[in-house]
C-alpha cells in the first residue's frame, strides 16, 4: 500500500505491506535507526516515538495508521547541529549506561514536559512507567528530565536565555 | 514479531464501516487503538485476513453530553479521559481509572470501546462502566441498539456484539447529585493487568444519604462482575462507617476471583473487602 508519511519534518513516500509495524518501516525502509526495538511486545517503551505529537509505542502501530500523520524520532530533536535540552541533559546527567531504552525515554519525555512543563520526581516516575531500563535505574534520568523541562521552560521565556529555571515551592 | 499478512481498509463513514463486516464477516476485525489487537496479532492469537481501521471514521470522534448521558465515541482515547478537566467533577472515576491503564503511550493509543470489546474480565474499564452503569452503543445493518454494560460482556473475550456490528459509543447517565470515585487496584508492577481492581462510584443525596451507588470488580470473574448486593445495602444508607464495612465484607461474597500466578483466590477475595471498605472511606470523606 502507498503511504506518504512526513518525519522530522521530511515527507516520504513509500510502499509498504500492511503488517510492517511502524518502527520496522522507520528503521528498514528509511534506515532511521534511532528508535529501537526491544521487547517487541508493547512493554519496554524503547521504540517509542511522536505521532502527531503523542508518545506512542512504534512496534504496536502499523506504518499504513502513520499515513498523513506527523511522526517525530529521536533523529529529529536536534537542530543546526545542536542537541535538544533533552540530549544535553541525558549526557549532562549521566543518563545512560548501555543507550538502548534511551531514544524512547527522550521521545517519551519529550512529550511529557509540553503537557507538564516542570514535572516533580513523582510526575516523571509516573510518565516514564512504560519505559524500561535495565542498567542504570532511574535516578539520573528522572534528574535529566526535570533539569531539560528547567531549561526548556527557560527558552519558552526567554529564547536567548539557557540557563535554568528554579522552581519555586519545593 | 510480524503479524500475518491482511487487507487493510480504511472507512471513512460507519455505513462503510458496516458493510466491510457485512462483507467480510469473522475474517475480518476492526482496529481502533490496537493496543490488545496488534499484540495478539503479533503473537498470532488473533490472524485476521482483514483488518477494517476505523481510526478516519469522523463520527465515532470525542465526547459530548446529551440527553442526560455522557456520550464517549468509539475513538476517545484512555489518555482524552484521563487529562479532560471537563469531566472531572461529574464523572471523577473516567480519569481515576484511566491513569491505572498500562503506561502513557499506550493509553494515547488504546480507546476506551476497544477495551469493552476487547472483554477481558481483567480490564480496568469493564469494571468502570459496570460501576457507571454504563451502556453500550451498536450500530449494525439494521440501525443503531443499546446494551446494558452487564449484558453486554458475555463470557472472557465474547461481547453481545454480532459479527456485523461495531460499538460505536459508550454512555454514562449523568450524575444528579454531588458524585465522587475511587480506582483501587493492585498490580505486580507499573502498568500491568490489575490482581484486583475495584471501581467505585458514589452520588450522595442532599439528605446526606446515597442517591446512586456502583461497584465493579475486575479479575474477580469470568467477566467484569458488579457487586449487586453491596450495591442494594448501600442504597438509600448514609455512608457511615457500620455501613461501608457490611457493604465491603457483601462485596467480597459477590467475588469469584481464579488462583493464578498473581495470587489466591482466597487472598484476592480478601483485597476486594479491603479496596471496598478504604475506597468507600475515602469517598464518605470527600462528600462529607
Amino acid at each position: 500500500m502507498q503511504i506518504r508519511v512526513t518525519v522530522n519534518g521530511r515527507v516520504y513516500e513509500s510502499d509498504v505491506e500492511p503488517r510492517t509495524l511502524l518502527v520496522y518501516y522507520l528503521r528498514e525502509h528509511l534506515r532511521l535507526t534511532g528508535a529501537h526495538v526491544g521487547c517487541d511486545t508493547t512493554t519496554c517503551g524503547a521504540c517509542t516515538v511522536l505521532l502527531n505529537g503523542k508518545a506512542v509505542k512504534s512496534c504496536t502501530v502499523l506504518a499504513v495508521q502513520a499515513n498523513g500523520q506527523e511522526i517525530l524520532t529521536v533523529e529529529g530533536l536536534e537542530r543546526d547541529g545542536e542537541l535538544h535540552p533533552l540530549q544535553k541533559a541525558f549526557w549532562e546527567e549521566h543518563a545512560l549506561q548501555c543507550g538502548y531504552c534511551t531514544p524512547g525515554m527522550i521521545m517519551t519525555a519529550c512529550e511529557l514536559l509540553e503537557r507538564n512543563p516542570l514535572p516533580t520526581e513523582e510526575e516523571v516516575r509516573k510518565g516514564i512507567s512504560g519505559n524500561v531500563c535495565r542498567c542504570t535505574g532511574y535516578v539520573n534520568i528522572v534528574k535529566a528530565i526535570q533539569s531539560a523541562g528547567r531549561v526548556l521552560a527557560a527558552q519558552k521565556m526567554d529564547p536567548h536565555n539557557q540557563s535554568e529555571v528554579v522552581p519555586s515551592g519545593n | 514479531m510480524i503479524p500475518n499478512a491482511f487487507d487493510y481498509f480504511s472507512p471513512t463513514s460507519v455505513d462503510e464501516t458496516i458493510a466491510l463486516l457485512q462483507k467480510h464477516g469473522y475474517d475480518a476485525k476492526i482496529l481502533a487503538g490496537g493496543q490488545s489487537l496488534l499484540p495478539m496479532m503479533k503473537l498470532r492469537v488473533a490472524m485476521p485476513s482483514v483488518l477494517i481501521d476505523i481510526n478516519h471514521v469522523d463520527d465515532l470522534r470525542g465526547w459530548r453530553e446529551e440527553n442526560g448521558y455522557l456520550r464517549i465515541g468509539a475513538l476517545t482515547r484512555h489518555a482524552d479521559l484521563e487529562n479532560e478537566r471537563n469531566l472531572m467533577d461529574r464523572y471523577p472515576l473516567l480519569s481515576k481509572t484511566a491513569e491505572w491503564i498500562a503506561d502513557v503511550p499506550v493509553r494515547n493509543r488504546g480507546t476506551i470501546c476497544g477495551s469493552l470489546v476487547h472483554a477481558d474480565p481483567g480490564s480496568d474499564w469493564g469494571a468502570a462502566m459496570i460501576a457507571l452503569h454504563a451502556d453500550v452503543e451498536i450500530i449494525g445493518p439494521s440501525g443503531v441498539r443499546r446494551v446494558f454494560i452487564d449484558d453486554f460482556f458475555v463470557d472472557t473475550f465474547t461481547t453481545a456484539l454480532e459479527v456485523d456490528e461495531i460499538a460505536s459509543a459508550v454512555l454514562i447517565p449523568s450524575p444528579i447529585g454531588r458524585a465522587a470515585a475511587r480506582y483501587m487496584k493492585l498490580e505486580r508492577k507499573a502498568g500491568d493487568f490489575a490482581i484486583v481492581g475495584v471501581a467505585l462510584h458514589v452520588v450522595k443525596a442532599n439528605d446526606g444519604t446515597i442517591l446512586d451507588v456502583g461497584i465493579g470488580l475486575s479479575a474477580c470473574g469470568d467477566v467484569p462482575v458488579r457487586a449487586k448486593k453491596a450495591e442494594e445495602w448501600l442504597l438509600g444508607r448514609p455512608l457511615d462507617q457500620e455501613t461501608i464495612n457490611q457493604a465491603s465484607l457483601l462485596a467480597q461474597e459477590e467475588a469469584n476471583p481464579a488462583t493464578d500466578l498473581r495470587g489466591s483466590a482466597e487472598y484476592k477475595k480478601d483485597l476486594v473487602r479491603v479496596f471496598v471498605k478504604r475506597g468507600l472511606e475515602e469517598i464518605a470523606e470527600e462528600l462529607r
